[in-house]
């Protein structure tokens, strides 16, 4: 294996003991709830005072490059009820070349319309400032494909990447179901065009009742889902051509104690998307976090 | 003059969505309330509930619903006597201005389980 991801997995097992350790220490947990999506956003809003702790991996092999490994680490904070508040930070290992940290990104959503109605729209603005070695792949806006992924470290680091990212969250629920749909506008704060993407995706639970008692393995604490993303182009040349398109079947397993493992393999639809990619990720939500430390503080 | 166009709508917004004074319970749209539990009375459903009770809930509502510091008690007469639908009601619709999310991601069935769970609290 090549030393670059040796050293990854080193320092991930290392960082992976301290979020267990970190974990133990906290005694309230509560389930994500944001469903098996990588890319697509529900308008579940994060509960206040909650804090969910998410790791979102991406990993792909293109034909044309080397292996590689992009995360994204994510803490997401619910403000208020209808305000979610939300900081990455990003890094990638590219085999034979290097282990990068890309950059950050902080988004915000809001929803402005109380209660639950047949589609519920949440706003949602971000900033990010990340290069162009960036291989999380959150998104996929404009022209975005296969040569992205591709480019060698050492030149794709160069590119800066401050930019401005809005998206119309659209989310319903349902029988069951849920059902997010994403329109993306991006901006290079540099002299760029606005890009434009979506994101589509459904999902449900595997059994609709909670069975009475605790376990892991219930079918209830499974989602299966799909979803399928892509670019629109530029202002300048707004269509399909030359966009890149995934469709990628999801799982998610919740266990009890609030860790929730998903799954999604994606499949590239045009000659500009990357054939094969798999995510993987692993969340976690502290409820009620601000309290926990504020009760351990007044312990002392 | 700016100021009062942008409020204009703003204000229309808010009053078309509903975000009106009183409790949550005390918002409940009359056609609501005469939804019936199709649980009501399960032993099992009651267990179910108390287990997502405890992972959704418990944060801001206390243990046994006796309330915390951001979130009122459940174990009260305006909870214990509430139509079914009305709870279930609130559970979809959540309140933004008070705090409390929607928990319409949860499945109705489950749903129904905690208000068959929230109906056995004893006030």
């Amino acid at each position: 294996m090549d030393q670059n991801l040796k050293g990854k997995g080193r320092s991930g097992r290392l960082g992976l003991a301290a979020i267990t350790g970190l974990l133990l220490l906290l005694p309230r947990v509560s389930q994500a709830a944001e469903g098996p999506f990588f890319v697509t956003y529900t308008h579940q809003m994060e509960e206040p005072g909650n804090l969910e702790i998410t790791t979102k991996n991406l990993t792909g092999a293109p034909e044309v490059g080397n292996r590689f490994l992009g995360s994204a680490l994510e803490l997401e904070y619910g403000a208020k009820a209808w305000w979610t508040t939300e900081f990455y930070l990003d890094g990638q290992a590219t085999s034979s070349e290097s282990t990068i940290f890309t950059g950050y990104r902080w988004e915000n959503r809001f929803r402005p319309i109380p209660g639950e109605h047949w589609i519920n729209p949440v706003l949602y603005v971000e900033f990010e400032n990340i290069n162009g070695a960036d291989k999380s792949l959150l998104e996929v806006v404009g022209n975005d494909g296969l040569e992205d992924l591709t480019a060698p470290n050492a030149e794709a680091r160069m590119e800066k990447q401050r930019e401005i990212e809005a998206k119309l969250i659209l989310g319903s629920h349902f029988k069951g179901w849920t059902v997010a749909e994403n329109l993306i506008a991006e901006k290079n704060l540099g002299h760029k065009p606005f890009e434009f993407g979506y994101a589509v995706a459904a999902s449900r639970p595997v059994a609709l009742a909670a069975r009475p008692e605790v376990c892991n393995f219930c079918p209830e604490n499974f989602q299966l889902g799909v979803e399928m993303y892509g670019g629109l182009g530029t202002n300048a040349s707004l269509g399909l051509r030359e966009t890149s398109h995934y469709i990628a079947p999801t799982v998610a397993w919740a266990m009890a104690n609030g860790t929730e493992f998903s799954v999604s393999p994606g499949f590239g639809l045009t000659d500009t998307s990357a054939g094969f990619l798999l995510r993987f990720g692993v969340s976690y939500e502290i409820s009620q976090f601000g309290r926990v430390f504020r009760n351990r503080g007044g312990r002392r | 003059m700016k100021t009062r166009l942008f409020a204009v709508p703003v204000f229309a917004l808010l009053a078309a969505a509903g975000w009106r004074a009183g409790t949550p319970l005390e918002r409940v749209p009359a056609h609501a309330t005469s939804r019936k539990n199709p649980l009501e009375g399960s032993e099992a459903a009651r267990r179910a509930g108390a287990k997502i009770f405890a992972r959704e809930c418990a944060a801001c509502h206390g243990a046994t619903g006796e309330g915390g510091d951001k979130a009122p008690p459940l174990r009260q007469p305006e909870v214990h006597d509430a139509p079914a639908g009305a709870i279930f009601w609130v559970l979809r619709n959540g309140s933004l201005k008070r705090g409390m999310p929607s928990f319409a991601h949860l499945p109705e069935q489950q749903r129904w389980q905690i208000v068959t769970y929230l109906k056995g609290l004893e006030p």
